[in-house]
């Protein structure tokens, strides 16, 4: 029986190769490939789920595919089945399978109808490898593909700006929660001694025995990982991506941010109760979490004034409230909330433009010219405070803007220094020496060596944040984010056991992405001479082929699960000692930024109304 | 250049987008500013200076040279008129030279320094917070809570806010204590903002037209603030103050001490319209246009003259019934299958207002609905005197499953319906709440107070009903504008249109565009009974119109998105009338299943070679579907206007492309009725077909651009995600068939006539002289065409000398490709009724 859950893995898998090859201008092949692998899949989950509750409902477990192996380290693919995986594959597929059969009309002769059809199912795979996944490395190869599939469904229309702007800013927060995640894996090695099951997590009593001993340790995962589910539930301080999620055709806003993408925070937090439901402290800041964003958000939503946005902001403030019921251990209503919540925000934004028909004639027969709210009891003074706190969503999205993006500029603005000699010059020279240094590692003293790892990840980080910054050069920003990938490397290799074959597990996916993504920019650049990072150049407008193969070497490049340099990066934090925290932060915050860069560029090179058609484009407002 | 603020605003006004909240959409020019030029100079200039993108591109004219939709005959007579002397060198300029692109339009210069003078992007820092404090302040009701204070402006009302409260609109003090005290000026705004004075007119276009969807909703409520419902003072002057706050607050934020834009660096006023010259490639656009219309106008009026020798019936004698449709590009297929159904039958096209002007009141309705072209000005309101329509609610769109515990209980409970309204909604389509349908526009069985009984009953200022005088001229005109005074069948039927659509915001843009876009109804059914009224049939006869007793007007309305029609008071017809309607239903029917056929030959989702029947069902089903952004395709492909006899055209394949209104010069001989026919169809056809042409050309800019992504804002208007400008204009789905066209006027009549009364109406001279809309006259007699250049009627020698023959239209139809334009093709008629 366990093994029957691998098809609901490969049935997307395939739809989406499939649809992957098949030439782009057959409207009717994408969407019947689409169609039909979500009509299979919702059939075969019904199917099995009857088979599954004829077997007396038992939590299924497979260890599927061990992709890695080594003393003391293994990396493999593990699924489960269990209630939770049941409720969110229902729902997913049934809306999704609803989703395709919309579309199939809705999008019918819209440029880049393949694009959306690939973009949906890769999103669908990501979201079963999420519910589906046994630990937390397989869970963190769906989320991966939930955060890029997001990115292109949100910058769908790639030619405008704001979509591609949003498309961005979006990214931005699912990298902070893929923070989370990174260092809750890091840590859980280290309290586990190895790569925990989430079958594991529910025996009671190994819990117990664990946290006993770690407690710090224990509640340091917990809070990890309700940073990513905040982050990627919209929840407190993050609520304002959602609504400018909404840059899509309406199916996919209604589906993703209406819906699916906006309860997945709520999956790992359900999936990962049985560890932290033993942390009352953990729990009380759960609580606290959803109750604030259910309050904040539903006072955001009673002032919307554009149909989308209300909805996304009262889908948020009932996502806070599951929350609270999770805390408070109710995993029932939990999940029941959410399928309830998820059908209604799907319904009404996919019918979010009739808002005009139905509400318009209502009042032409009914109408009041001013509804008295309940805000009209406050003291004036209080109202029009609210009222503006609320209009302004309370400083969400300025607070995002100043927590992440202003400290990455300012130490960006402090790396004025690196140039493109300065990096050849002396960085390529210095990591020859880290190599020296490395080979005679064993003569170093002690003191010294400690150091070592931090102080050239450092440099790694710093090369990261140039590219970040770099505003003229898109091939030297693209550079400096494989010298971060060396540099790390190179840091962890102080660290005893880091064999030169992992290295290689690493570095492999690194250089070939590398290579194919700088022939991308060098060739382009060779066609036009406007590769800049100042601007969005739009250059999918007239190359999309190079924009395609970029795409795929910057994902390459930001350990996204199609080269080794995924295992690598596993690889890496497992070498990180559990003392080591700045470590594993400059590391993480690393990769972070990294992936940041990497999007950064392929935007701004390849996104964005293209930069010498004026003529033809929308104005940027718009 | 420079002058007060308020002669700046003025200039720009006109300039704006004009579009009113979707609710009252009418079809508009967008370039209606440059209307006073000619049309070339006009689209050249708008160019660039907007950067709009006003014709097609070079690319695209050869390829449709390459596809044979432009014809090299026409093309090289089309040279030897505008180049003459110089055809062979401007040909060759035409199909081979190279060009380089235009350089950047002239609007965004100033304002765009911004970002070399401090490297910051202006608009995406103030954008959003603008955006989003005007929409909630104009909101119609879609937020849950309102905007809280009412004061009589927009700018009072934020004072009022910003006064009484403990936070701020603005980051920093100064903007905030500016709008406190309210002792500013703008110009001194603009001064500390901007600097010199000489900058700020041009700063002011490139502030407006950087998010030109809000700058022209405020200004369209700024001047006419009656079209909302819930009233919300505003004007630009408030709007561009608040922008320069936010402006000014990001500027402090950034900066403890900074110079205003035009003193940090040194930056020249932009002269937006002086010295506009043509590119060479603006003449070559130019000449491919014209190519490209007269390439479809030929053959149109080949197709007219090689038909006419073989018509000499002028009308029937004794028809079997009578049916007038409204001028509309969408009746003209159903005309001719009704025709095809009922030889005997004859139709007629005119404005489908019918000639009445006056203001619907529904009951219980709390506003009125202007029912006439919207440049006319009724001063009389109808009302409905019974029959409400219950307004059914749906909880799913009740604004509590937005709130905290309401959204909770809602999405426990609701939340699971909802799943099963989406798969019936995706898989079983009926009509609900998201649809809208004209025939809900007022009930079958509604009492309307059409006549006046008292002269001081008055709603809002507009008398109710009309006088029997009035409504004598008006039957009278009207009967007489179409040319039937005599021969009347037992059986008139008077039919309005309108459409039907789910899901789409868009949806007024699908009624009848002569009642300023609502559905044509109760036009149809107030006509019908004036035409009824024994004392108006009496005072005709004094007039020379016999209208026999035993004729009866039937009043009722086309669906054109369903294809489906309703009839008014079926229960007043006498019994022999019964009979004859029953039967001319059965004929109707036949004729909407195969109206239906022929337009699903667009959809390629549909095969256009099932039986008419089960074409009809799939058509109807897309009406209410949700998932479907064209339920129909309104007036796309639309190119010409027929003001004549219905025998010019009869045997001609026009493929829908063509308004037509009815009309007998005989009965005209001074041209009375012509003008008022052109007065009406004018701008009515000519701004639709003008509004398309632009949409189409530049959908990003001039139009709404796709639908799919498209967020309702305020009730108002829709913009992408949710801080996206607003967008007016028509959306890409719907004029993605059009090809951009301007409208030809075939009017038959003498030369002289026509070109007297076109010149004697200064807003009809500027669409016609100024090359808005062309116009040509065929002469009634010789079968001649004229065609008006210059303010003078030319011959025009038609270049097509014979057109593909067919004994039947429906293969045609069956066999043409959904994306591609039949062409013009006649009906064979020597092969008689053997097809």
């Amino acid at each position: 029986m366990d093994v029957i859950i691998n098809i609901f893995i490969l049935i997307p898998l395939l739809g989406y190769l499939l649809q992957l090859f098949l030439p782009g201008d057959r409207e009717r092949w994408m969407s019947a490939v689409a169609v039909f692998t979500l009509g299979l899949q919702s059939v075969s989950a019904i199917v099995f789920f009857v088979y599954w509750l004829w077997n007396g409902a038992p939590t299924l477990n497979i260890k599927d595919l061990v992709l890695f192996q080594e003393i003391g380290f293994e990396f493999f693919i593990d699924f489960l089945f269990d209630k939770i995986t049941a409720v969110y594959l229902f729902v997913g597929s049934f809306l999704t399978f609803l989703i395709t059969v919309y579309s199939k009309a809705y999008l019918h002769r819209e440029p880049g109808y393949k694009r959306f059809y690939n973009s949906v199912l890769l999103f669908y795979l990501g979201y079963n490898i999420v519910i589906f996944s046994g630990n937390l490395e397989t869970m963190f190869i769906g989320w991966e593909i939930l955060g890029v599939s997001s990115f292109l469904l949100i910058a769908f229309y790639r030619n405008r700006f704001l979509p591609v702007k949003n498309a961005v800013k979006v990214f931005t927060v699912y990298r902070i929660g893929d923070v989370g995640i990174l260092l809750a894996m890091w840590l859980s090695h280290h309290f586990w001694s190895e790569n925990v099951t989430f079958l594991k997590l529910s025996h009671d009593l190994l819990v117990h025995e664990h946290l006993k001993n770690h407690s710090v340790t224990g509640v340091f995962i917990s809070l990890m990982i309700l940073l990513t589910a905040s982050a990627k539930s919209a929840q407190l301080p993050f609520s304002s991506w959602l609504p400018r999620a909404m840059e899509g055709p309406t199916p996919s806003s209604a589906i993703f941010y209406g819906s699916l993408s906006a309860h997945i925070g709520v999956f790992l937090l359900l999936r990962t109760f049985p560890f932290w439901e033993h942390q009352t402290s953990v729990r009380i800041v759960i609580a606290m979490v959803g109750l604030a964003t259910a309050i904040v958000s539903a006072s955001i939503a009673r002032v919307q004034s554009s149909i989308k946005s209300q909805v996304a902001y009262s889908s948020i403030s009932q996502i806070g409230i599951i929350f609270i019921e999770m805390a408070a251990g109710f995993e029932n209503l939990a999940l029941f909330h959410f399928a309830g919540n998820s059908f209604l925000r799907t319904y009404q934004i996919l019918t979010s433009p009739s808002v005009v028909i139905y509400r318009l004639r209502e009042q032409f027969y009914n109408f009041i010219p001013r509804i008295p709210t309940i805000e009209d009891a406050l003291p004036k003074r209080i109202e029009n405070t609210l009222y503006m706190l609320s209009l302004k969503e309370w400083n969400l999205d300025t607070l995002l803007f100043r927590m992440i993006w202003k400290p990455l500029k300012w130490m960006g603005n402090r790396l004025h220094f690196l140039n493109r000699s300065s990096v050849f010059y002396f960085f390529i020279p210095a990591y020859l020496g880290g190599l020296l240094l490395l080979y005679f590692q064993h003569q170093l003293p002690e003191s010294l060596h400690h150091r070592l790892p931090l102080f050239f990840a450092g440099i790694g980080l710093l090369m990261v944040l140039k590219s970040f910054n770099e505003r003229r050069s898109a091939s030297l920003a693209f550079l400096l984010i494989i010298q971060n990938h060396f540099w790390i490397a190179l840091a962890i290799s102080f660290n005893e056991s880091y064999s030169y074959s992992q290295n290689l597990w690493y570095l492999s996916g690194i250089m070939v992405a590398g290579v194919v993504g700088y022939i991308c920019l060098y060739l382009l650049g060779k066609k036009n001479r406007h590769v800049n990072l100042l601007q969005f150049h739009g250059h999918s407008y007239r190359f999309p082929g190079y924009s395609n193969v970029f795409l795929v070497a910057s994902l390459g490049l930001t350990g996204f699960p199609i080269t080794p340099t995924f295992i690598g990066e596993d690889l890496i934090f497992s070498h990180i000692h559990e003392e080591q925290f700045f470590l594993a932060l400059v590391v993480s915050l690393s990769y972070i930024v990294d992936g940041l860069a990497c999007i950064r560029i392929y935007a701004r090179v390849f996104l964005g109304p293209h930069a010498r058609s004026q003529y033809d484009m929308a104005r940027r407002s718009s | 250049m420079a002058g007060t603020f308020v002669e700046m605003l003025e200039e720009i006004r006109p300039y704006l987008p004009a579009q009113a909240p979707l609710k009252d959409f009418i079809f508009q020019n967008p370039l209606r500013a440059f209307q006073k030029e000619k049309f070339f100079d006009a689209v050249m200039h708008a160019s660039e200076v907007f950067g709009y993108k006003t014709l097609l591109s070079l690319q695209e004219y050869r390829e449709r040279y390459q596809q044979g939709l432009i014809l090299e005959k026409v093309l090289d007579k089309t040279l030897e008129r505008t180049k003459p002397g110089e055809e062979k060198c401007w040909k060759e300029k035409l199909l081979i030279q190279e060009y380089l692109r235009r350089e950047t339009p002239r609007i965004g210069k100033v304002r765009n320094a911004w970002k070399n003078a401090y490297k910051l992007d202006m608009d995406s820092l103030v954008h959003p917070v603008l955006f989003r404090m005007v929409c909630s302040y104009l909101d119609q009701g879609i937020s849950i809570w309102n905007f809280p204070e009412h004061q009589p402006g927009f700018l009072e009302s934020l004072r009022e806010m910003e006064r009484m409260s403990f936070s701020s609109f603005f980051k920093t003090s100064r903007p905030s204590k500016i709008l406190k005290e309210g002792k500013l000026s703008i110009e001194t705004l603009l001064s500390m903002v901007v600097g010199p004075s000489d900058l700020h007119s041009s700063y002011l276009y490139d502030q407006l037209f950087a998010h030109q969807g809000w700058s022209g909703l405020v200004s369209v409520l700024e001047t006419r603030p009656d079209v909302l419902l819930d009233s919300r003072p505003i004007s630009l002057h408030d709007f561009i103050y608040l922008e320069l706050l936010l402006e000014l607050d990001v500027m402090d934020k950034l900066y403890k001490q900074w110079k205003p834009l035009g003193e940090k660096i040194r930056l020249e006023p932009t002269a937006l319209f002086e010295h506009l010259h043509h590119t060479e490639l603006d003449e070559v656009l130019h000449v491919w246009q014209e190519a490209m219309e007269w390439s479809y106008y030929d053959q149109v009026l080949a197709g007219i003259q090689l038909t006419k020798p073989n018509q000499h019936i002028e009308r029937h004698a004794s028809p079997s019934f009578q049916a007038m449709f409204c001028i509309d590009d969408r009746e003209c297929s159903f005309r001719r299958y009704l025709e095809a159904e009922d030889p005997s039958c004859e139709t007629f096209g005119t404005p489908g207002f019918f000639s009445v002007e006056f203001y619907y009141k529904p009951k219980n309705g709390q506003h009125v609905i202007k029912l006439c072209p919207a440049p006319v000005q009724p001063s009389v309101v109808i009302e409905e005197l019974s029959n409400t329509k219950d307004a059914k609610r749906d909880l799913h769109f009740n604004k509590r499953s937005h709130g905290l515990f309401g959204g909770y209980l809602t999405s426990q409970t609701l939340g699971f319906w909802s799943a099963f309204k989406l798969v019936s909604g995706i898989f079983k389509p009926t009509m609900d709440r998201t649809t809208a349908s004209s025939f809900m526009h007022m009930n079958q069985v509604a009492e309307l107070s059409i006549e006046n009984k008292n002269p001081q009953d008055s709603y809002l200022g507009y008398r109710i009903g009309f006088t029997l005088e009035e409504m004598i001229t008006r039957v009278e005109s009207q009967l007489r504008s179409i040319g039937l005074t005599k021969d009347f069948a037992p059986l008139i039927y008077v039919v309005g249109h309108g459409g039907s659509s789910a899901n789409n915001p868009f949806y007024t843009t699908m009624d009848c565009g002569a009642c300023s876009c609502r559905p044509g109804s109760v036009n149809a059914k107030v006509f019908s009974y004036m035409a009824n009224k024994p004392e108006v049939r009496a005072a005709l006869v004094g007039k020379g119109i016999l209208i026999p007793d035993a004729t009866q007007f039937v009043g009722g309305i086309h669906d054109t998105t369903r294809d489906d029609i309703m009839f008014f008071e079926e229960e007043m017809l006498s019994s022999e009338n019964a009979k004859l309607h029953q039967k001319n239903r059965k004929h109707f029917e036949r004729a909407l299943n195969n109206n239906a056929k022929e337009r699903s030959r667009r959809f390629e989702m549909i095969d256009t070679r099932q039986s008419p029947e089960a074409i009809h069902q799939q058509v109807q089903i897309r009406s209410v579907s949700i998932f479907e952004p064209r339920p129909e395709l309104d007036h796309a492909t639309n190119a010409l206007c027929i003001v004549g006899r219905r025998s010019l055209t009869k045997n001609v394949f026009l493929d829908r492309r063509a308004f037509m209104n009815s009309y007998y010069y005989k009965n005209d001989p001074e041209g009375h009725y012509l003008f008022q026919i052109l007065k009406a169809a004018t701008p009515v056809c000519g701004d639709i077909n003008l509004a398309y042409f632009f949409s189409k050309t530049d959908n990003n800019k001039l139009g709404a651009g796709s639908k799919l992504p498209h967020n309702v804002m305020g009730l108002m208007a829709v913009a992408n995600g949710s801080e996206g400008d607003l967008r007016p204009g028509l959306p890409a789905q719907m004029v993605e068939s059009h090809e951009p066209l301007r409208l030809l006027m075939i009017v038959e009549h003498y030369p002289e006539v026509v070109l007297s009364v076109v010149l004697e109406n200064p807003p009809l001279k500027e669409y016609y002289c100024k090359d808005w809309v062309h116009l040509v006259c065929l002469h009634p007699e010789n079968g001649m065409v004229y065609r008006l250049e210059n303010e003078t009627m030319k011959p025009y020698q038609v270049l097509h000398t014979s057109l593909p023959e067919v004994n039947d239209f429906i293969p045609l139809i069956e066999n043409s490709h959904p994306k591609q334009h039949i062409p013009v093709h006649i009906k064979n008629l020597k092969a008689g009724i053997a097809g």
